[in-house]
């Protein structure tokens, strides 16, 4: 069961892939333009140290750390589950039907038929440039910091992709929505890439800790280049992101669960 | 509309923190902008997304490729002003609601800017009805790509990171230098569409320079009309080629 089960997606994901790679040249233009949207990330930052020496009490070799591991997350989360913000036209037109009667679970399988695989240019600029930043910044590297360098982007592309889903999943409730989930998603990253130093304080508390955004790239560069927090939080939380990844897949499994119970179809 | 104003208010705040940290680290002007100009900057930005339609998807694009396009050509008004004349009421509205959403926003928050001459007022309307035109042409052409592409994800997505670069979305453009930051506004329409309806708005140079500025902008509004124009009759060739 379990392996057929898993035969059944690896096919479903393989002819997304196949298809999307059809027409060469389209496909070529698309990974370009989307290497080109890390590299407008990376630029933001260092325009803005042309006319500011630190930012939020930090240097640009720890803020471009954050940036980069920040990148990395949401790329891999945004290839991953990113067009997971296509339900809404799935409610819509009353296509979600026809996941809701396949034997397999709904969401693996929007998430199976709407992989965006021209987003692996991203992901590779996005790994390039943190690899560039982890040797630029003042990270003396242990066994734990190299584990913790190569956990980090997993563990936030695991809290992106929850906020990915469970932001998609207002579309059962409210069709229209679909920009207010860009607030948490894109700002989500806009977010991450900056220290939460910078922040007003409520905005800390909703962005960094309720949704967890903190153990992105935050928490985890602080651990890196071994600096105690300017908030004054114990040291420990540079490692606690992969469990606070959990807790954000597991919440975004339930707000799915409670979506797709209030899914009524078009009938049409 | 509910979703893209609070969406654009959401973004107003984190943009902002980035600006204000930048002030905190020394300085009481960060490239001639001020800590309420800057807000101001940031917030009537936002709302301005809403009334140029920065991000509008290219649906002249896909009426194109369906050949639904023939329908606009039928009528007896050329469709680069049919377009027009739509987005120019939609953008009307959108000074009403997602232009002024943003900024109460803001304002409730943060010190703004508020213009000290009131001659700036009327400067800023002409600014925002001819940034307003350039961000249509822009489109235009972007979505008359298709007559020759069929698919124009690759112009789309250039127009996406060119216009919020270098239009002064993501930061002033004087936060480039001042050499780069003139070559673009002159030599580019990027800035006329967010960039300098903000400068006129916080008042950045005197009266005559903004007069300045309003005229780069009318020059921008002509020249890419003219452009338009071209495109959509060697286009308009081009669909009978294949047999629209």
């Amino acid at each position: 069961m379990a392996d057929s089960t898993l035969t059944a997606y690896r096919h479903l994901v393989a002819a997304q892939v196949r298809s999307q790679a059809q027409y060469r040249a389209s496909f070529a233009v698309d990974v370009t333009g989307s290497v080109l949207f890390g590299v407008l990330d990376i630029m933001s930052v260092v325009v803005l140290f042309r006319v500011t020496p630190t930012l939020g009490g930090f240097s640009f070799a720890e803020v471009f750390l954050m940036t980069t591991l920040a990148g990395c997350a949401f790329a891999l989360a945004d290839l991953a589950v990113g067009n997971v913000e296509r339900l809404r036209q799935y409610v819509r037109s009353g296509l979600f039907d026809a996941l809701l009667v396949r034997p397999l679970s709904s969401l693996a399988q929007l998430i199976a038929m709407d992989v965006a695989t021209r987003r692996v240019g991203r992901v590779a600029f996005g790994v390039a440039m943190l690899v560039l930043a982890a040797a630029n910044a003042p990270v003396k590297l242990t066994p734990a910091r190299l584990a913790l360098l190569a956990v980090t982007p997993i563990a936030g592309a695991i809290i992106f992709g929850a906020v990915f889903v469970a932001t998609a999943t207002v579309a059962f409730w409210w069709i229209e929505s679909g920009e207010i989930a860009n607030g948490l998603t894109y700002g989500g990253l806009n977010f991450t890439q900056y220290p939460i130093t910078i922040y007003g304080a409520l905005f800390r508390r909703l962005f960094a800790y309720a949704v967890g955004f903190a153990f992105v790239a935050y928490y985890p560069t602080l651990a890196l280049i071994d600096r105690p927090d300017p908030l004054g939080a114990p040291a420990f939380l540079g490692y606690a992101a992969p469990a606070i990844a959990i807790m954000a897949a597991v919440a975004a499994g339930l707000v799915w669960q409670t979506g797709v119970r209030h899914y009524r179809s078009t009938g049409s | 509309m509910v979703a893209a104003v609070v969406t654009n208010s959401v973004f107003g705040f984190l943009r902002i923190a980035v600006m204000l940290a930048v002030f905190e680290a020394g300085t009481r002007t960060v490239a001639g902008y001020n800590e309420p100009q800057i807000a101001t900057f940031v917030f009537a930005g936002q709302g301005l997304i809403g009334v140029v339609l920065l991000w509008a998807l290219p649906e002249l694009a896909e009426r194109i490729r369906t050949g639904d396009i023939v329908t606009d050509l039928l009528r007896p008004i050329d469709p680069v002003w049919q377009q027009l004349a739509g987005d120019l009421g939609r953008a009307g509205y959108a000074v009403l609601t997602r232009f002024v959403v943003p900024v109460v926003v803001g304002a409730l928050v943060f010190e703004l800017y508020a213009p000290k001459r009131s001659v700036t007022y009327g400067l800023f309307m002409c600014s925002m009805v001819l940034a307003t035109i350039v961000c249509f042409a822009c489109r235009y052409l972007v979505s008359a790509s298709a007559y020759w592409l069929l698919d124009v994800r690759g112009p789309q997505t250039a127009w996406v990171l060119t216009s919020g670069i270098f239009g002064g979305l993501f930061v002033p453009v004087w936060f480039f230098g001042d050499a780069m930051a003139i070559g673009l506004i002159m030599a580019t329409p990027f800035p006329s569409l967010i960039q300098i309806p903000l400068d006129i708005l916080i008042e950045r140079g005197s009266t005559t320079v903004r007069l300045g500025l309003l005229a780069v902008q009318g020059a921008w509004v002509v020249a890419l009309l003219a452009l338009c124009r071209w495109v959509q009759s060697r286009g308009e060739r081009k669909l009978v080629i294949q047999g629209g």
